[in-house]
């Protein structure tokens, strides 16, 4: 047996810190007790100052809305896609499949112009509306392509089965598939959640005045200026993903386990 | 008459440009054990579907004791199916899944389970309630499947293929299950493979299919002694199949024919000067020191082959033809190779599997 | 065996699905061609009235500049985050089970956090009073502070930082299948390690390399707030050129017209990703 080389350990390790150093430098700088770049001591001062910043607060808030309301919309109408057309042969499946890839697949300031443009020409009022009509349409081909796939991958005799025992087709979908395929939508789901909470882009274009979505103000105090309020803010939001990842790991290692 | 259950009238079904069926009629009896054989794509599943109202018709009639249900729902249909895949629905244990029909029917729950409970001990499964599909063998999940199905109490069980993902050794062990099972039962089974070691084994009739049409229907040994097509002749069992004249037609019906430089016999119809295709079963061909039932012909023993308690022994005729024999072999009675031998069987075992009319069309 | 299936002809459920994709993808996409051709109006808006202006003026050299500077950008983009992410996937997947999953999953968190939060860091080590000049002067290396900030190596350092995940994980998955005998039977009949590694591995994960790089070089050409941030005012790309058109100089149908050659090129990439890779469905790069 050859020996085991350590580069591979070596490399991986060294990009993974490259890859964490400017996430680490942001949270430790909200703990920095200046505005400057220098480091002049420890203070929880920037989360104070959060709590009150009422435009964070708020563009927060927005975006937890949007996010929300858009992943949901969109595991409904990606869902019911998947569902309708799985197993169906008709001229331009391809095409709409592909069409319907499109919000994920081109530069997002494409669709970011057509919105503007095309919201403007049907006078709809930008805001939360436009931003959610927006933040659905790209959104839906994560679920679509998660739900098809897991579809895809599903006896098709196990619907069949369910009908043969007596279930009406409604019946045979919500006993029998939506069980099935409902892990596939919860993931699709909760990526299409964290597209639509980091989307910078498309919502630039798709919101009115009177709107933020939290990138956005991140965005607009970032070329204002210096805001350690972000970095508390952003340190917040970067305990929380980790939270939920270790959490997500415990319990699929325990149910891992467990089987 | 005997009681017609089930009642398929020329049910046609194409796929685009596919034709799956070409007409399919089929009378089921009550209570009996149907199996239909044929090769992949004979059209064999999609009838099945069609009973089941997986698929419809492009054309024809499905009729149940005499009622047209052609356009009903799975749902609504007294039939139910054990799946080639099984089909157990993952996320649901064994007793969820062999209740799910009665559940749909709202039984009541202690009825549910006490069902549940005597579906798993006619299957063997005692206990198993609580078990997750995957968490089963092979074996375990078809009998999983089969219980989920009769415990509907189906009019008529559907079964595709079903053990065709299981060992030969715990296919020989399910089919007698399967048989008595039925027996005891008295449910109507329509059963599908591809195997005709299977379907001779179990069935009562069983309906021979190829390129969308039942070719044949009767009894295992009508279907196995008396082929009617030159298909049906190929696909089960082992057969010489040669052509020859038909020469005259004796008193008892029997046909006398010549082939090879010989005189043969053979059951059947048959004008004197037409051309006949006739199917002989290898182990229906004795050979000796003398022709008998009023034979003339010869051949040489070409060789032997010892296939595990059969010997195969090829014979060459004089125009070059070899006819395949297969017999016991044992004794010492074998004939040399190099030996010229008399050729002769009883003439019932010849079958005539194309007439001459046929036999211009296809050439 | 095969088996025709029930459903033919469209599926009544697919209609909201149908209906969604045509009203908020194709009909927004077809406007924006309509609007590329019409000229602008006075003061908000556009005049509906044929002009081939806008496509005209692209010709300009103020134009060509920034679509140069712009591709060469996102072509270099592509090339470091392979450089960078092709030996980061295949070591990877040398690593035990447990060190991979994880070092899988550190690949994916980022996806998680605000992008925005992510270049602000690199705003933070970049800066002439920033960490990484602060640390050069405390070794000694330098005596003034460098400019690292607001130029085009930080944009594309930025770009690489955001879209490397990308080139990883797609790189990772067609790793993750190539069967280790392929190499084995390399080394066995006398490939050296570099061999093997350079006539079966990277050949085999061709499918990969090319999804990673249609994944990230796409992106990379409207990704105007890395250029923003990281690039202050000096590195124009098209991505901002569409930006301003639209919102500093009002010009909508030059905004339009930029966007339409923005999404002829992309089409033109999954075209010859479609072409190369053999692979009708796009799925295989999202």
């Amino acid at each position: 047996m050859r020996r085991r080389s350590k580069i591979p350990e070596i490399y991986v390790t060294l990009l993974l810190i490259l890859m964490y150093l400017p996430i680490l430098v942001v949270v430790v700088y909200s703990f920095n007790d200046t505005k400057l770049f220098s480091w002049e001591g420890f203070t929880f001062s920037w989360y104070q100052k959060l709590l009150h910043n009422r435009n964070i607060i708020t563009a927060f808030f927005n975006s937890l809305e949007l996010a929300a309301l858009s992943s949901l919309s969109a595991s409904v109408l990606g869902t019911v896609g998947a569902v309708g057309i799985a197993g169906r042969h008709f001229r331009g499946r391809g095409a709409l499949e592909n069409l319907s890839l499109i919000p994920i697949m081109v530069p997002e300031i494409i669709l970011g112009m057509a919105y503007l443009a095309f919201f403007s020409f049907l006078r709809l009022p930008f805001g939360m509306l436009t931003l959610v009509l927006a933040h659905t349409t790209f959104c839906v081909p994560y679920i679509f392509i998660n739900v098809k796939a897991r579809l895809a991958g599903l006896d098709p005799a196990i619907g069949e089965a369910a009908r043969d025992l007596g279930a009406s087709a409604p019946r045979a979908f919500f006993d029998i598939t939506l069980p099935l395929i409902a892990p596939s939508i919860l993931s699709g789901a909760l990526l299409a959640f964290a597209m639509s909470m980091d989307d910078v882009v498309i919502s630039f274009f798709a919101t009115g005045a009177q709107t933020s979505t939290l990138p956005l103000q991140i965005y607009s105090m970032l070329k204002m200026g210096v805001t350690p309020e972000i970095n508390a803010l952003c340190t917040l939001m970067l305990g929380a993903v980790f939270l939920i990842v270790a959490v997500g790991r415990l319990v699929s290692a325990r149910r891992q386990r467990r089987a | 008459m005997e009681d017609v259950l089930l009642s398929l009238q020329e049910i046609c079904k194409a796929f685009g440009e596919t034709e799956a069926l070409a007409g399919v009629s089929l009378d089921v009896r009550e209570g009996e054990f149907l199996t239909l054989l044929g090769p992949s794509g004979c059209g064999k599943t999609t009838t099945l579907r069609i009973i089941a109202g997986l698929e419809s018709p492009d054309s024809g009639r499905v009729l149940l004791r005499g009622e047209d249900m052609t356009g009903w729902e799975p749902n609504r249909r007294p039939v139910n199916t054990v799946f080639q895949s099984y089909a157990l629905f993952p996320h649901m244990n064994v007793a969820k899944n062999i209740g799910y029909g009665l559940r749909l029917k709202k039984t009541p729950k202690e009825e549910i389970r006490r069902r549940v409970d005597e579906m798993l001990g006619l299957v063997q499964l005692p206990g198993f309630g609580g078990r997750m599909p995957n968490q089963l063998s092979g074996g375990q999940r078809q009998r999983v499947a089969i219980a989920r199905a009769i415990v509907n109490d189906p009019a008529v069980l559907l079964l595709d293929e079903p053990l065709g993902a299981l060992d030969l050794q715990l296919r020989r062990q399910m089919q007698t299950e399967l048989k008595s099972l039925q027996k005891d039962l008295g449910i109507t089974f329509i059963y599908i493979t591809h195997d005709q070691e299977e379907a001779l084994n179990m069935s009562d009739r069983i309906g021979i299919m190829n390129e969308g049409r039942i070719l044949q229907l009767g009894k295992p040994d009508e279907i196995y002694e008396r082929p009617q097509t030159r298909f049906a002749a190929e696909f089960i069992g082992q057969s010489n199949i040669f052509t020859a004249e038909v020469a005259g037609r004796e008193p008892n019906g029997t046909l006398t024919l010549l082939y090879a430089g010989g005189v043969v016999k053979a059951c059947g119809e048959g004008t004197p000067g037409e051309r006949v295709t006739l199917s002989v079963r290898t182990e229906r061909i004795r050979f000796g020191e003398e022709c008998r039932y009023g034979f003339a012909l010869t051949g040489i023993v070409r060789a032997h082959s010892y296939t595990g308690g059969m010997l195969r022994t090829t014979l060459g005729l004089s125009d070059g033809q070899e006819l395949i024999v297969s017999g016991m072999g044992g004794g010492g009675d074998r004939a040399e190779v190099g030996e010229t031998v008399h050729i002769y069987w009883k003439p019932a075992c010849a079958a005539i599997v194309e007439r001459g009319d046929q036999h211009e069309a296809r050439a | 065996m095969k088996r025709a299936r029930k459903g033919r002809g469209f599926p009544a459920a697919g209609v909201p699905f149908l209906l969604w994709t045509a009203f908020f993808v194709a009909i927004p996409l077809i406007y924006i061609l309509c609007m590329s051709f019409m000229k602008r109006a006075a003061t908000w808006g556009v005049v509906a009235e044929f002009s081939l202006g806008s496509y005209a003026k692209m010709l300009s050299p103020a134009y060509l500049r920034v679509f140069g500077e712009s591709l060469w950008l996102s072509v270099l983009t592509t090339g470091f985050t392979l450089l960078l992410g092709y030996p980061f996937a295949y070591f990877t997947a040398q690593l035990s089970p447990k060190r991979r999953s994880l070092a899988l999953l550190l690949v994916i968190v980022p996806f998680w956090t605000n992008s925005l939060v992510r270049i602000y860091g690199w705003m933070i080590l970049l800066r002439s009073q920033g960490v990484v000049n602060a640390l050069l002067i405390a070794l000694g290396v330098i005596d003034t502070p460098l400019k690292l900030l607001y130029n085009f190596g930080a944009v594309l350092v930025g770009m690489v930082y955001a879209l490397l995940p990308f080139m990883i994980l797609s790189v990772y998955n067609s790793i993750s299948k190539l069967d280790p005998s392929l190499t084995e039977a390399a080394r066995d009949l006398g490939a050296g390690k570099w061999r093997a590694f350079w006539s079966v591995t990277v050949p085999m994960t061709r499918a990969g390399i090319m999804a990673g790089c249609v994944l990230v070089f796409i992106p990379s050409v409207g990704l105007f707030f890395i250029s923003d941030l990281l690039g202050g005012a000096k590195t124009m790309l098209l991505g901002n050129l569409i930006k301003n058109e639209l919102l500093t100089a009002r010009n909508w149908p030059m905004g339009a017209a930029l966007s339409v050659v923005m999404m002829a090129a992309t089409l033109l990439v999954i075209g010859l990703y479609q072409k190369l890779s053999g692979e009708k469905s796009l799925e295989g790069i999202v």
